[in-house]
């Protein structure tokens, strides 16, 4: 791990070393009176005349609970008292702390914008009839240009010449390379490893996705989690009450109980040395920055603090079928070969799913026979092949035009063919489901999530196979998309934490807004999937959901420990304090040292 | 109307949380947030007045910490 300082931060340890190396040298001589105090204050200076100038400052602008100002008040004190070591010890130690503070966030600030060093600096650009450097910003919306072998895509764009593998690590985590030909789509931020590409742009750099993903995590830090929020409002009354603690502690017990004024004066120094609350105030944002920058190295984009708070809670997953369990394509199991035929025609056109895998099945379809084709949105086709009139589709569209039938009962999605108002037979088929869906399933339910849902518009057959081999606890099938939205909202009433909804983002932005966490998959192509999201997974593998859940656990473990921690040592040394147990060293250590502890353990979750 | 902003020398994160509680207080600021670790400050204030607004904002932000620096884009 390198550490580079700025200008600033070494001159800070100059400092911090040349005072320790004369305080060090002036407590070894045998001094006595104001020689001695003066012996001190010179390391005392060295190391806090900056902390008294700002203080000085401060309270001409009538602002007095500043850290400075407590520092310096809080050392003054200790000299005053004859506490001449103390003094320069807490000065040296706050110095220190706070140098440490600044290195810490330095580096995680940094560690966040080099695991976002993912835009391109440069495109080639087809100009007449060569390949010219340009910045990617200007390249307009369909250019052709060029990405050699080891540059980054600049720009989204599809494919038009040449055959490579692309890196795409950076953006979903997945270190396997993707192999990319002619006509295939590309996303900018990935790079290209082998072959010349040739590419068409589709966006312009703005829109693409590089520059939307560095958007929403920059933004991110701004959505604050209530852990942070309550901690800045605490601070706000911490330190006036502790300040205030102090002062009574220092008047109170000598004017009306006796008490040795120096004593009291003492511990409420002490008060004064722990009434900062830096440590605190800083570990909490550090603990979730560091754990959204953790879940982008793993192609997990979260929106904000407050959506890694919630996912930490999470207990109902709900899930649609069809593109996030299933891969969205299907296979025949079974059909009867007429209907095979007239589906296969009936659908040659069509780009749905169902269409296209029966297509396959079939084999090559003469187009040319085929007239008058319908799409009939959530029925199926209607169309005249070779002169006969045929419906493909569910069983509702057969209903509806009064053909009989009997309905097929196994387990899948079936297509229904009927011929000039005939029932003809009917084509089963079933839907891939993503290999890694179950064990997805299995690690939600062992990080705590008691329940699990499945939601489509498929028929019950198919849903309840699918559900039952992922091992979803329950299913909805045969839902219109607006009744999707009502069945989350019927679980968001169930439910005891927060509710996560994870959808392909495409029809489903209702759902997604309804839910406590929208979750799109493989959204990096669609734009309202990741405008309507609060999660945005960039590749569409399952396995990505457990992986947030731990993350946003251990974020959450981390920041709760900061809070126990920092607060209880404080608390500890104030009623020590008090009974006049505590040692300006302890105070010191409850300051800085719970400081430098808290913000170590939020820079754990840099190494996610 | 939201506008972003970079903050140049914010160094604390507890005189961030009182910059942002100063800044809502202003009359005309509908909301204000400032992510100590990007070191942003994202307003949102009402169109008409708002490069009024904007120098009340600045100069909370100095009161509060003298050497930060609001950068306008």
């Amino acid at each position: 791990m390198k550490i580079s300082f700025t200008r600033s931060q070494k001159k800070t340890i100059a400092r911090i070393i040349a005072s320790a190396l004369l305080f060090a040298f002036v407590s070894l001589l045998p001094l006595d009176g104001a020689l001695r105090l003066l012996a001190f204050l010179i390391p005392y200076f060295i190391i806090g005349w900056d902390v008294l100038y700002h203080a000085g400052r401060n309270i001409i602008r009538g602002r007095v609970f500043d850290e400075n100002f407590l520092m310096g008040l809080a050392t003054i004190g200790a000299l005053a008292i004859g506490q001449y070591p103390e003094a320069v010890f807490v000065m040296l130690f706050y110095k220190t702390g706070e140098l440490f503070e600044d290195v810490a966030v330095a580096r995680s600030r940094q560690s966040i914008a080099d695991l976002m060093s993912i835009a391109p600096d440069t495109a080639n650009l087809l100009r007449g009839d060569e390949f010219v450097t340009v910045s990617p910003e200007e390249v307009p919306v369909g250019s052709t240009i060029l990405i050699r072998a080891g540059e980054r895509i600049p720009l989204d764009g599809e494919v038009i010449e040449g055959t490579s593998e692309l890196d795409t690590a950076a953006l979903t985590g997945e270190s396997l390379p993707r192999a990319v030909s002619v006509g295939d789509a590309v996303i900018s931020g990935c790079i290209n490893l082998s072959g010349v590409l040739t590419v068409k742009t589709v966006k312009t750099f703005g829109d693409s996705a590089v520059s939307r993903i560095l958007e929403l995590v920059e933004n991110a830090a701004a959505k604050k989690a209530k852990a942070e929020n309550f901690i800045s409002v605490f601070a706000r009354y911490y330190t006036p009450a502790v300040v205030a603690a102090a002062l009574a502690a220092a008047f109170i017990p000598p004017l009306f109980f006796n008490g040795v004024w120096e004593e009291w004066i003492f511990r409420a120094l002490i008060f004064l040395v722990v009434s900062c609350p830096c440590a605190l105030v800083i570990s909490i944002p550090l603990g979730f920055f560091g754990g959204i920058g953790a879940a982008s190295r793993h192609g997990i984009l979260i929106k904000g603090g407050n959506y890694l708070e919630a996912l930490a809670k999470a207990d109902t997953f709900v899930f649609d079928k069809t593109g996030t369990i299933t891969s969205g394509t299907f296979s025949v199991v079974s059909a009867d070969a007429d209907a095979l035929y007239y589906a296969a025609y009936a659908g040659a056109e069509s780009t749905h799913p169902l269409s296209v895998s029966i297509r396959e099945a079939f084999g090559t379809v003469d187009r040319s026979c085929v007239k008058n084709i319908t799409e009939l949105s959530g029925r199926g086709i209607s169309a005249d092949v070779a002169g006969h009139q045929v419906l493909s589709g569910n069983a509702k569209l057969l209903q509806e035009n009064g053909v009989l039938f009997e309905p097929d009962g196994a387990e899948g999605t079936a297509v229904y063919v009927a011929v000039d108002g005939v029932y003809v037979g009917c084509v089963l088929l079933e839907d891939t489901i993503k290999p890694e869906a179950q064990k997805a399933f299995a690690d939600l339910r062992s990080l705590g999530i008691r329940k699990t849902v499945m939601l489509t518009g498929d028929r019950a057959e198919a849903a309840k196979r699918v559900a039952d081999s992922v091992g979803a606890a329950e299913f909805r099938a045969n839902l219109l998309p607006q009744d999707k939205v009502a069945a989350v909202e019927e679980l968001l009433a169930e439910k005891n934490g927060s509710l996560v909804f994870v959808g392909d983002g495409i029809n489903d932005a209702p759902v997604l807004a309804r839910a406590d966490i929208g979750v799109a998959m493989g959204a990096l192509g669609s734009d309202a999937a990741i405008e309507a999201a609060d999660v945005v997974l960039m590749d569409d593998s399952l396995t990505r959901l457990p992986e947030a859940i731990r993350i946003a656990k251990k974020t959450r473990r981390i920041v709760i420990q900061n809070i126990v921690f920092a607060l209880g040592i404080k608390f500890g040394v104030i009623i020590l304090a008090l009974f006049g147990v505590a040692t300006m060293w302890e105070a010191i250590f409850a300051d800085v040292g719970v400081a430098v502890i808290a913000i170590l353990n939020s820079m754990r979750m840099l190494k996610v | 109307m939201q506008k972003s902003y970079k903050l140049e020398n914010l160094c604390c994160a507890h005189c961030a949380a009182n910059m942002e509680h100063a800044i809502k207080k202003i009359s005309g600021v509908n909301s204000a947030t400032i992510a100590f670790m990007t070191q942003k400050l994202i307003l949102e204030a009402e169109e008409e007045n708002f490069p009024a607004i904007l120098e009340e904002v600045k100069k909370a932000i100095r009161k509060v910490e003298p050497d930060c620096k609001l950068i306008e884009p």
